[in-house]
């Protein structure tokens, strides 16, 4: 594998850091840095702003947060990959991430963690589906994801009942391996368990509480869906026959 | 259509898509970019294998000749082609703009940290 540019140079006396990508989260954010606080209180919080027209940076600043800020709305992907890269940066081994609106339930953090920090698995995804669930998705939403489940499923040879979230806790091999430029900034989910498995990365997935989100707010608005369904038709059997080391 | 035409128009479709993927699968082309050509190949190569529907689609927009539709839709894909990249290019000039400025700024709150703590 093609070392890491972006490894190795601060020192940081936590071994784990969380990071929240956030656009326009002023009334949440805090909270969930407080939540996360209690919950894993030896782990460093950095929260992404993704170039908020609102106080989310300040909001994130004054509950002592480590912010990052994007000049402008570069994307949930990008804002993930910025947090992987000042994870990369400094001597972080595992990396927890959630969204700041309020769907993943921070109560469940140590649990994605902890199957991480075992050694057994590379990657954790928090599942929304493993145990049932009360959380409503209208049925196209559904139905992709059944769809994008059932490949997942396929192609990693093991049951993946939750492909395209974005609870997840991972090692450093796994962000130093994400801030490489082929790491998907458009919608990084059922193609990244693809790159996962072709680079031989194990994949866990343990049963979380998500919340629906009420803001009315989704990045799979509009024309945003068609665009997603072409992507991921196109970037998983892409995916698999690339030669990338 | 003769067959001739109907397997020039066949090959140029399928080896516009070979290309097109193989672009998005060397990362030499991002995906978002890939669709309206990867529209534009199929529409080759089914209007190829499919004269009459060529023949039906110049029937409705009132044009005399087929030729004259296939000019019609290549000069709509070369406007729609360049419609995306100019929407892109303002957004990308803002980023820049909106970077540079925050560069400048970092610059000078870095000197200006630095002048005080020698102060100190």
């Amino acid at each position: 594998m093609k070392p890491c540019r972006w490894s190795n140079s601060g020192e940081v006396s936590a071994e784990t850091i969380v990071i929240i990508p956030a656009y326009n989260e002023g009334q949440r954010v805090a909270a969930l840095v407080s939540t996360l606080r209690t919950q894993l209180p030896e782990a460093d919080i950095a929260v992404i702003d993704d170039g908020s027209s609102d106080d989310t940076a300040d909001a994130a600043l004054d509950s002592g947060a480590i912010v990052l800020r994007h000049p402008c709305n570069l994307g949930y992907g990008v804002a993930l990959q910025t947090g992987y890269k000042y994870a990369a940066l400094h001597q972080y081994q595992y990396l927890v991430q959630l969204d700041a609106d309020g769907q993943h339930d921070p109560c469940y953090a140590r649990t994605v963690l902890d199957v991480v920090r075992s050694g057994n698995y590379d990657v954790c995804l928090g599942s929304r589906f493993l145990e049932g669930t009360t959380y409503r998705i209208p049925w196209a939403r559904r139905l992709g994801m059944i769809l994008f489940r059932r490949v997942a499923s396929f192609i990693l040879g093991q049951t993946i009942t939750d492909p395209t979230s974005g609870f997840q806790a991972m090692n450093r091999r796994v962000f130093e391996f994400f801030t490489r430029d082929i790491y998907p900034v458009d919608y990084p989910d059922t193609d990244v368990l693809v790159l996962l498995h072709r680079h031989t990365f194990k994949v866990a997935e343990v049963p979380v509480i998500m919340h629906e989100d009420i803001s009315g707010r989704s990045m799979h608005s509009g024309l945003h869906p068609l665009y997603y369904l072409f992507k991921m038709t196109l970037a998983i059997p892409l995916n698999l026959i690339r030669r990338e080391k | 259509m003769e067959l001739r035409q109907k397997i020039l128009a066949a090959v140029c479709g399928i080896t516009l898509l070979l290309i097109i993927l193989d672009l998005v699968r060397r990362r030499k082309l991002k995906e978002e970019y890939s669709w309206l050509w990867i529209l534009a190949g199929v529409t080759i190569l089914l209007i190829g294998l499919n004269y009459r529907w060529l023949v039906a689609i110049t029937n409705f927009i009132g044009a005399g000749w087929t030729s004259a539709t296939l000019f019609f839709f290549g000069i709509l894909f070369l406007i729609a082609l360049s419609l995306q990249f100019s929407v892109r290019i303002s957004a990308l000039e803002n980023h820049v703009k909106n970077l540079a400025q925050q560069l400048a700024v970092a610059e000078v709150r870095r000197k200006e940290e630095n002048s005080s703590k020698e102060t100190e």
